[in-house]
């Protein structure tokens, strides 16, 4: 279970710029649970992931993981136990290293990076059969770079290299919106295989509506740092995507006045 | 003449110490380090210390490695702890290691011509006493290199080279891995001084001597000949001929080598440049400006402009 409690958010504080973005902001997102989250720019989606994995400081209140609080640890010690796939294709795999490099990199998380060999070449048929099932060809390409794939291509990479090796938590930060409708498509049905298969814990911020209602179990849309609409188990299965626009529609009228 | 080209060939060999710290440096941490300039005289004030004190000279090349090596603990920690930018990190340990290297060796040291340096070691003698000194300091530097080099290529095979490469290529990707990207890039800072510092040492080997100004333009020695050598290969790997190369087993490794060969190739194509423009009766006082004007040269005909290190 993760327990956002009474957290502060202030950009640029004491300064004349000064945006106090959450106020007692308080979030629980229960165990196994595959959390959409939307809302306009600027309404605190993605400040929200940051602050989950320590990527941005907070100014007050605390995070917790299955009750203990884990606001003092450093971010990379929170991706211990979570994974992240960005908006940013290009920001889950190294591009100057091959697509076996980065594969291996990805499986070794958790374990010591020592001098031992860094491709370990037993794993590579359990590579090929996991890239086999994305179906875009990429299992005879492990030893092109990553750079000279897709996006696409790479947004599938990082997903697997994501959620390798055992986790908690996978943060999708709008891991989609720079893909074309049809690799969007199967991106997101694979990650929705992923989260089931793996039975994670997921909170994916998406500017997809469909994609929200579609996959996840509960809906949060948000709006200047709250929480406005929050809808789970049979109210959400009773909420179509017209229920959500409306209710978007209305916010964004709402910032006009 | 013959003798002019083979002391070349040792220069480009022993400097090419320096290409392989930058190398790991400005083109895998994608950190413009400009600690070079101090910990490479540092690496020649210790030897010529410890050689006139009568230590073996071939324990001198390992304690250059571990003070060189201690030198790039300060830069990283500089950058990584104390949150300085990694330009200005390296500035600082440079301008205090000039006084430090003054501390250890005065302005100037020469090492008396009856020490024995690793050239002249019994160990030199019983395995190539044959050679002149010239032929043994070609040789010795020459396994030297290939040594280092191979270490080197070994050890961006490991895990931990992988990991090296990946702060380089992309950092947020080593945080996901739950890694600190912090530690990894202090442990490429410590592991490159230390091999400037070799450089050093070694150079101090060969000339007999240490001069608190030696270390001046090494920085731009060293990125001079790592964009030397990787735009050279680079630009070869494209060639009808490397192309052909690949298709025949057992060539490929030809066609496609390795950064490590290219830094040494381009820091030996360095030193015969300006061994030529010495030939050519340019004056020993110019030699910066013509340093200076081989990196402005460089950096056009390579395309890259030196964008990376303003960009830092």
């Amino acid at each position: 279970m993760l327990e956002v409690r009474d957290v502060t958010k202030i950009y640029n504080a004491g300064k004349i710029t000064e945006h106090r973005l959450f106020e007692h902001f308080s979030l629980t997102v229960e165990q196994g649970q595959f959390v959409a989250i939307v809302g306009s720019n600027g309404s605190g989606k993605t400040s929200l992931l940051n602050i989950i994995c320590g990527s941005i400081p907070i100014e007050g209140g605390d995070i917790l993981v299955g009750g203990k609080s884990i606001s003092r640890l450093k971010d990379y010690r929170r991706y211990a136990t979570m994974g992240r796939v960005y908006q940013n294709p290009a920001a889950g795999t190294c591009p100057n290293l091959t697509m076996l490099e980065n594969l291996s990199l990805a499986d070794n998380k958790g374990k010591p990076f020592g001098l031992g060999h860094g491709v370990n070449r037993k794993r590579i048929d359990d590579y090929r059969a996991m890239l086999a099932e994305l179906g875009l060809g990429l299992e005879d390409k492990l030893d092109v770079k990553m750079g000279a794939l897709s996006g696409g291509q790479r947004q599938a990479v990082s997903l697997i290299m994501a959620t390798m090796t055992p986790l908690q938590f996978l943060i999708l930060d709008e891991h989609i919106a720079a893909l074309d409708p049809k690799t969007a498509d199967v991106i997101m049905r694979l990650t929705d295989q992923v989260v089931r298969e793996k039975k994670l814990t997921a909170m994916m911020v998406t500017h997809n509506l469909r994609y929200a209602v579609e996959y996840g179990d509960r809906i949060l849309m948000m709006d200047r740092g709250h929480i406005v609409l929050d809808r789970a188990g049979e109210e959400k299965k009773n909420t179509s995507i017209d229920d959500i626009l409306t209710k978007f529609n209305h916010i964004s009228i709402g910032i006009a006045d | 003449m013959q003798d002019l080209i083979v002391s070349t060939l040792i220069q480009g060999l022993i400097y090419a110490l320096i290409s392989f710290g930058v190398y790991f440096t400005y083109t895998i941490l994608d950190f413009p380090d400009l600690s070079v300039d101090g910990s490479f005289p540092l690496g020649a004030a210790v030897t010529a210390v410890l050689l006139t004190r009568g230590m073996n000279p071939w324990l001198t090349l390992l304690v250059a490695m571990a003070i060189g090596a201690l030198a790039g603990l300060v830069t990283g920690l500089i950058h990584v702890r104390l949150r300085i930018r990694d330009l200005l990190a390296g500035i600082i340990t440079m301008t205090a290691l000039f006084s430090i290297n003054l501390q250890i060796a005065g302005s100037n040291l020469t090492i008396d011509r009856s020490t024995d340096t690793i050239f002249t070691s019994p160990a030199a003698m019983a395995l190539f006493g044959k050679l002149s000194l010239l032929g043994r300091k070609l040789v010795i530097s020459l396994i030297l290199v290939i040594i280092l080099k191979l270490l080197i290529d070994w050890f961006f095979k490991t895990k931990f080279g992988l990991l090296l490469c990946a702060v380089g290529d992309n950092s947020t990707l080593v945080t996901t891995l739950a890694c600190d990207r912090g530690r990894v890039k202090i442990i490429g800072l410590v592991i490159s001084n230390a091999l400037v510092a070799l450089s050093g040492c070694i150079v101090c080997h060969e000339l007999r001597s240490f001069s608190a100004t030696m270390g001046t333009g090494q920085v731009v020695f060293g990125l001079a000949t790592v964009i030397i050598g990787i735009s050279t290969f680079r630009w070869w790997s494209n060639t009808r001929a490397a192309r052909r190369l690949r298709t025949v087993k057992g060539m490929r490794w030809l066609s496609d080598p390795k950064g490590t060969t290219a830094v040494i190739v381009g820091s030996i194509i360095y030193k015969l440049c300006i061994q030529l423009a010495m030939s050519l009766g340019m004056p020993a006082n110019m030699m910066k400006l013509i340093t200076a004007v081989l990196f402005l040269l460089v950096l056009v005909l390579s395309g890259r402009k030196g964008e990376e290190i303003i960009r830092a």
